[in-house]
């Protein structure tokens, strides 16, 4: 802690002078200045009248030992109270983790019944810490940062891991810049250094058009979000039994509140993140009924809609579903891109999905390069078709429609 | 309203291109852009400043150059610029570039400060949150909306995986926006000439009051191994025959990856 003067705010009338009781405070230049004998009392705080004193947190400069820090912890996120599928995903990729490090691995949830705690140490947890309490009902970032640093803070894990979703990438920054130590966006992959036991944490970066392989050598937890989809889940076994450690969130405060959550549209159509397959249009659709098409496909497949750039900016679908540079990355394990040219700035966001099929009229759309598999032709010609066909392998006739 | 606008200059990422013999970025002719999201927290801020008053100061942490981008900024309507620039500032991560640019908008004394979503050189999106975390005072991420907003009171719309939350706070506090939230004005004649005139305040880390152990490389817990081409994806297949025996063929393929 120390005591800090805004010197925008101080106006020089001296007030606070007399209330130190330290000799601390003189007046420099017309300011106010805190010297070298303040004592930390607080006791000018309350006597400046423009509120231009205030305490400053400052972290004690400890000498920072990573060997204390030990374990793998998984941040699973809920929404409406359901474990999001990335957190098993997490939990796979923390189980490869910790039996390389030979430790142990925790899940911690927040706002969800213990019956899901239960699931997740079905799906590998050793340990989850929960809370039940109803200000995590809502994702917020406040009550959500301030109860992790508290567990990380007591518990000291070497790794901890969230989810690269809008929860995870909106909270736990708070986390690694109050614990002082780093924090790696989107991986795509992680593995141990053997020798030095770091978390080797590979991203990409620039669009897509790089990689880079992050270290956090010297401060402790080494903190990343994972994309999702990346990693594979672990393995599920109802028998797997584990510890689980109710928590209660202490003195926590917050500015922010979350009045309402809204549905756009319904989760099968735009959990783009989550989907094995996606089928995306772009302004090749020609008018807003093209996403109708896609919609009847991706029923059938069990896939999400998702779209480019140019078909949101003509107002045919909303932005939720674009995907890009400047709308969501994703990482199916088909991605379906109908009369979608191929612009870089869409590639940087799917072309990393496993299988691409690309449906074009122009034979020199720059889409075929990224492509496992093209057809050269008019969609509304493919996809009829194509609709037609997979209704037939399954025996559906015409009314069966997905 | 004492409004901070964070803004960067980033490389326009559709040109960049690794040396695959180096495995380093070829930047040389890649041209300079303000990261296409901080043009939206640039628009957020003089769209809050023309509704409830106040001054719209931008910001950037970066080299001498990044003068260019606060310019632009300049050129759209902000009032002041600062830049923040200092060889210990080099080599900084998201954490000592937040702890660096939350001690320039404390001495800003900023009531909301506006960050884009996301940087498209990094794409870590962390900048704006942590800078919330060091002034201790709250944030919202992903905001495509201003509902409402008074002197100690704001509300929004967060977006969020399958639509949106409605969120207030108290001022002061901390706004990371998506595209979607407004479209930037283009530069008026009079900016563009005012810009020209005008006297960027450039500051360095004494300036700002900043620990020297938390600037920097120094101050940087991640450190950046190598970097490395992703992988060429192999397999590109054009599927070849009637439009039929193409989807009878891909069927199939699909049916070998058991895929459907
Ligand atoms: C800063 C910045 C950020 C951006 N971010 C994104 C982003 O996040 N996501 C994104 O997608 N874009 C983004 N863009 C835009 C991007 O550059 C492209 O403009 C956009 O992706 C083009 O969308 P499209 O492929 O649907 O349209 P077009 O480029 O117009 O392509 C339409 C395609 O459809 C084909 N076609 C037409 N009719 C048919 C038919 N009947 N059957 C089959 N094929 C047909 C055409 O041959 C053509 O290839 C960004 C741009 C900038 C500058
Ligand atoms: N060097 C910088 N100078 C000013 N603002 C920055 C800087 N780096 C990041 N930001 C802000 O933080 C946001 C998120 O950046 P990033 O965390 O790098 O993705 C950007 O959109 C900017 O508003």
């Amino acid at each position: 802690m120390y005591v800090m003067m805004n010197i925008e705010k101080c106006t020089g009338c001296e007030e606070c002078l007399s209330s130190c009781p330290f000799d601390a405070i003189e007046i420099r230049e017309g300011k106010a200045f805190i010297n070298e004998n303040c004592q930390v009392c607080m006791a000018c705080l309350s006597a400046c009248p423009e509120g231009a004193i205030s305490e400053i947190e400052k972290e004690e400069p400890v000498e920072f030992d990573i060997q204390k820090f030990k374990g793998v912890w998984v941040f699973a996120e809920q929404r409406e109270g359901k474990v999001a599928s990335v957190a098993y995903e997490l939990l796979g990729a923390g189980h490869r983790l910790a039996d390389e490090l030979t430790t142990e691995l925790s899940a911690v949830l927040f706002g969800a019944s213990e019956s899901e705690a239960q699931e997740l140490i079905r799906w590998g947890a050793d340990k989850v810490y929960f809370s039940t309490d109803p200000v995590f009902e809502k994702f917020n970032d406040e009550p959500y940062s301030q109860l992790f640093i508290q567990l990380i803070r007591k518990h000291q894990p070497e790794i901890v891991l969230a989810g690269a979703t809008p929860i995870g990438r909106s909270f736990i920054p708070r986390v690694a810049a109050r614990l002082g130590t780093g924090l790696t966006a989107d991986c795509t992959s992680l593995e141990i250094d053997r020798e030095t036991r770091n978390l080797l944490q590979i991203r990409p970066a620039f669009g897509g058009n790089i990689m880079a392989t992050i270290l956090c050598p010297n401060k402790r937890p080494q903190m990343a979000t994972v994309r999702p989809r990346v990693m594979k889940r672990g393995q599920y076994n109802e028998k797997r039994t584990g510890e689980i450690i109710p928590v209660n969130p202490d003195g926590i405060s917050t500015r922010t509140k979350v009045v309402e959550t809204v549905k756009e549209i319904s989760d099968i159509f735009v959990n783009l993140q989550e989907a094995d397959i996606i089928i995306s249009g772009g302004r090749g659709l020609g008018n807003p009924q093209g996403f109708k098409l896609l919609e009847k496909l991706a029923g059938l497949l069990g896939g999400a809609v998702g779209s480019s750039r140019a078909a949101v900016d003509e107002g045919w679908i909303s932005y939720s579903h674009q995907v890009g540079q400047t709308g969501k990355t994703v990482c199916p394990k088909i991605y379906f891109a109908c009369g979608i040219s191929g612009a870089v700035q869409h590639l940087v966001g799917m072309q990393s999905s496993d299988i691409i099929i690309a449906i074009n009229k122009n034979p020199e759309a720059p889409i075929f390069n990224v492509a496992t598999y093209g057809i050269v032709g008019d969609l509304y010609e493919i996809i009829p078709l194509f609709i037609k066909k997979i209704k037939e392998l399954r025996g559906m006739g015409e009314s069966g429609s997905g | 309203m004492n409004i901070v606008v964070c803004i960067k200059q980033v490389p326009d990422t559709a040109e960049v291109k690794i040396n695959p013999e180096t495995n380093t970025l070829i930047r040389e002719g890649v041209p300079s852009i303000i990261n296409p999201f901080d043009m939206h927290a640039i628009e957020a801020a003089l769209q809050i400043k023309e509704k409830v008053g106040g001054k719209v100061t931008v910001i950037t942490m970066g080299p001498p150059q990044a003068e260019t981008a606060l310019r632009d900024a300049l050129s759209m309507g902000a009032d002041d610029a600062v830049l923040l620039t200092d060889r210990a500032f080099a080599g900084s991560d998201t954490w000592a570039t937040s702890y660096t640019l939350s001690k320039a908008a404390e001495k800003l004394g900023a009531d909301i400060i506006i960050c884009g979503k996301q940087a498209i050189d990094g794409d870590t999106a962390q900048v704006g949150p942590e800078m919330a975390e060091f002034l201790d005072i709250p944030h919202i991420s992903y905001i495509r909306k201003i509902e409402d907003i008074r002197a100690d009171y704001i509300r929004v719309q967060r977006l969020m995986e399958s639509g949106y939350d409605i969120v207030e706070s108290t001022i002061p506090v901390l706004l990371t926006v998506v595209k979607e939230l407004n479209e930037p004005r283009l530069p008026s004649l009079k900016g563009k000439m005012a810009a020209k005139k005008a006297v960027i305040k450039k500051w360095t880390s004494s300036d700002i009051g900043a620990d020297e152990d938390k600037i920097g490389l120094k101050g940087s817990p991640t450190q950046v191994k190598n970097i490395f081409a992703p992988e060429a994806k192999t397999g590109r297949k054009m599927l070849e025959g009637t439009l039929e025996e193409q989807i009878d063929a891909l069927i199939q393929e699909l049916r070998q990856l058991k895929c459907m």
